[in-house]
């Protein structure tokens, strides 16, 4: 996605001066996807290759109901497909629709080395500026989600934009709009984390004394959010972390290193100069010619 | 090293091979440390420029890190036993202050390379194969698809401690090389050092070249 709200960037990948933010009117965003409603019927998958132009190629069946099987650069979205057999028996097949959850902290974003390549809008929205995208894979590295999709064609990083073109004329996104059930709602963030926390508590009083509200504060809080009717064990769905962080490894790669080996590289360039200024060259002592 | 024709007056110490070698082990260095620094922080990113952009960048990267890596085996192998580290070069290390002084009267006789020369050495076996293979592992889009991502996360880490560490150890090395050491530079460039430059830095070494006993 090309960046559509250029001035109200809050952060801006591989910069270290303030993004152009004058524009800070807009509100923390949600996309809140309430999987206790969801039937598995694929039209946001639809919607989202309709609104985005997008086209992947035609699969294999493997013999589970994800078609296509796993994000790529042309599926933003896809419906992952989890059958669990619960401690009574009873069979639930849980329905959870993958895709970018827009951490508050993004991880891609922190990963990221070229500049503006990866923005995050004053909505909350994280958006994949791919003109300037170097194909590097490091989004990839830094996800805690593993949703950044390389393009075979390209070379650019691809995934979900929370239409952030949509958005940014007062439309909501393409599967929240095409939704059948209803089990893709999308507002202010503050909104969708109290009809959350409604639904939560309705889910409870029909059974479902663990369900809970997907908002992983290991990463900020996410735009968007799940309705979990086992909140306790997000792994059942398809191995959603039950705490998603930004790896150690890319917080120290892309954290103190970063400042104390380019100090540490200028200090020795330094060294070497001051050396020669104050000790001045070695030569060889008088008459040692043989 | 009898089959460099020595001029008079001057002592072989690189053949034209060597030199050679060398060179393109340096220049491959140097567009990687560019292209590496561009992507490793935001303050070098004007230095993808020398490979023609971002993504040009990180296309040739990884490609020019294995022409360095192929050449730097061949100096690895060909200096493989002059860089074993002898009880001499501890004891011209106990002295690295006056070395660092340029006081160098007394110093124990030492062979082809000193202990800092050697240090550089080993150090760079480790990195050059520690930025290697971390390097096959991040490199988009051949083999990078084929690892676990929090393998790739390590790797990440690792090939810039790596490259810090080489960095470090290459900018001693052109200090010393071209500015520090007088009468050096030559040495990989025309091949040759003179008479003095030999028995003053490397004593033993211009014995055993010379057959000079003195």
């Amino acid at each position: 996605m090309a960046s559509m709200q250029s001035q109200d960037v809050t952060r801006r990948s591989a910069t270290t001066t303030t993004p152009p933010s004058a524009r800070h009117a807009a509100e923390p965003v949600a996309k809140l996807i309430d999987i206790s409603k969801c039937i598995g019927c694929k039209a946001c998958q639809v919607a989202c290759m309709q609104w985005n132009d997008l086209r992947d190629d035609i699969g294999t069946t493997t013999g589970i109901y994800d078609n296509p099987v796993d994000l790529t650069d042309q599926s933003w979205t896809v419906m992952r497909f989890a059958e669990v057999t619960n401690p009574d028996g009873r069979l639930e097949w849980l329905i959870r629709k993958d895709g970018c959850l827009h951490c508050e902290d993004p991880g891609c974003l922190k990963a990221c080395p070229a500049p503006g390549a990866i923005v995050k809008y004053t909505n909350g929205i994280v958006d994949f500026v791919s003109e300037n995208c170097i194909g590097c894979g490091y989004c990839v590295a830094g996800c805690p989600f593993n949703i950044p999709r390389i393009s075979q064609r390209d070379n650019k990083a691809y995934k979900c934009t929370l239409c952030s073109d949509r958005v940014a004329v007062g439309l909501e996104p393409a599967c929240v709009k095409t939704c059948p059930t209803g089990a893709i709602h999308f507002g202010a963030k503050e909104e969708m984390v109290t009809y959350g926390q409604k639904r939560v508590r309705d889910l409870q009083e029909r059974g479902y004394q663990k369900a809970g509200l997907y908002d992983p504060q290991g990463v900020g809080g996410t735009h968007v959010m799940y309705v979990l009717q086992h909140g306790d064990q997000p792994e059942l769905y398809n191995g959603l972390p039950s705490d998603p962080k930004i790896s150690p490894w890319v917080s120290l790669w892309k954290g103190v290193t970063k400042p104390l080996m380019s100090i540490g590289l200028g200090l020795a360039v330094l060294g070497a100069f001051f050396h020669y200024f104050t000790r001045g060259p070695k030569e060889e002592e008088p008459g040692g010619k043989a | 090293m009898s089959h460099v024709a020595i001029k008079s007056g001057d002592v072989a110490r690189y053949s034209s091979n060597e030199r050679v070698t060398h060179w393109i082990v340096a220049l491959t260095f140097l567009l990687l440390a560019a292209s590496g620094l561009a992507f490793f922080h935001p303050a070098f990113w004007f230095l993808t420029s020398v490979l023609g952009g971002g993504p040009w960048a990180k296309t040739l990267h990884p490609f020019i890190g294995v022409v360095m890596f192929v050449f730097f085996a061949f100096m690895a192998m060909r200096y493989w036993n002059d860089n074993k580290i002898q009880s001499y070069d501890r004891e011209w290390n106990k002295r690295m202050s006056d070395v660092i002084n340029n006081r160098d009267h007394g110093l124990p006789e030492i062979d082809k390379y000193n202990i800092g020369q050697k240090q550089l050495f080993w150090t760079m076996i480790v990195t050059m194969v520690l930025l290697l293979v971390t390097g096959v592992l991040l490199w988009r889009p051949y083999f990078a698809p084929l690892f676990p991502i929090p393998a790739i996360r390590i790797a990440a880490l690792v090939h810039a401690l790596s490259a810090f560490v080489l960095m470090l150890g290459i900018i001693v090395h052109i200090y010393a090389g071209i500015f520090w050491v007088r009468g050096s530079l030559r040495a990989m460039t025309r091949g040759t050092v003179t008479h003095a430059w030999a028995k003053h830095h490397h004593p033993l070494w211009y014995r055993r070249m010379t057959g000079n006993a003195k």
